[in-house]
């Protein structure tokens, strides 16, 4: 956990203006997207941009990162898969990540967003990303 | 045939970006639209940095930047009738931006055939040969994108008529 460096992550410019909370219950985290006007791509449906959402699931899966262990630089993204499985309508989003592995150099994450119901969620990312663990941090998880 | 989707696409060209307040938002641009390709730019700005460190834009700009682009090429793919969802999207960070320069994304629709469009797509801060980012997305036509381009033609057609 680097709280200097999660902040750091929240308090960036594009990360401040696109609105991201993160909600943290013990080692828990919950990333919300608050709904807003600019978040929307195509105004007919009305649905979310999926670049918007894709942002979103990338920032969670950081800020996860970085809550989880000791790192000394933000995470990079290395590559990043998103599936769409429904349109995210014009409201609040939400996002839980799950690191599937942290090894010295990379991080394999998912993560899953949703919107009404938990159990119907809206979109998944599945990531890669490089890390650099705090020197003599056990390897984490 | 092609002059018809090209004449389509001109006419659309002006809402691709101001019709979408996320991108709007982003300050993207609308470079080149033709049947099966889009190009797209955002340009650099400090707001939209990611590591205030190294000053370098936020992995997601590009993330929304592609697939806008992608999704514009998939429907110039589909012959610019139909507003395609985005089913999925796989991006490869090669480098990050450099700090100050505008990104590119240049994206081709491979194929399209009934709903389903495969499309790739390109990032660069500037030389097309050494990409930012690279990109595959798949996008098909949905119920809820053909009810929107209804409304989007119907609300286009009433305000050329006002």
């Amino acid at each position: 956990m680097n709280p200097v460096l999660l902040e750091t992550l929240m308090a960036a410019p594009y990360v401040a203006r696109f609105g991201v909370r993160l909600d943290r219950r013990g080692n828990e985290l919950t990333g919300v997207l608050p709904f807003a006007d600019h978040l929307v791509g195509n105004p007919l449906i009305p649905a979310l941009h999926g670049g918007a959402v894709g942002a979103f699931l990338e920032i969670v899966a950081s800020a996860s990162l970085l809550a989880s262990q000791p790192l000394e630089r933000l995470p990079k993204p290395i590559d990043v898969a998103i599936d769409y499985l429904r349109p995210a309508r014009a409201q609040d989003v939400y996002a839980r990540a799950v690191v599937a592995r942290s090894g010295r150099r990379v991080a394999n994450v998912r993560v899953e967003a949703w919107q009404n119901r938990i159990d119907a969620p809206v979109a998944t990312l599945h990531g890669h990303f490089l890390i650099t663990p705090a020197q003599g941090s056990s390897e984490a998880l | 045939m092609t002059d018809d989707i090209q004449s389509r696409l001109d006419s659309i060209a002006p809402l691709i970006v101001d019709g979408s307040p996320h991108a709007v938002a982003l300050g993207l641009s609308l470079k080149a639209l033709t049947p099966g390709r889009a190009v797209m730019g955002a340009r650099y700005d400090e707001s939209l940095v990611g590591d205030p460190d190294a000053g370098t834009l936020h992995g997601g700009v590009i993330t929304a930047l592609l697939d806008h682009a992608c999704g514009m090429a998939a429907f110039a793919g589909f012959g610019a009738k139909d507003t395609p969802a985005t089913l999925d999207l796989r991006i490869d960070y090669l480098r990050p931006a450099r700090p100050g320069l505008d990104v590119t994304a240049e994206a081709s629709c491979l194929k399209s055939h009934g709903l389903v469009a495969f499309v790739r797509a390109t990032a660069h801060d500037g030389d097309p040969d050494d990409p930012v980012a690279i990109a595959q997305a798949a996008f098909m036509i949905t119920k809820a994108s053909k009810a929107a381009q209804e409304r989007a033609r119907r609300a286009y057609t009433e305000g050329r008529m006002e």
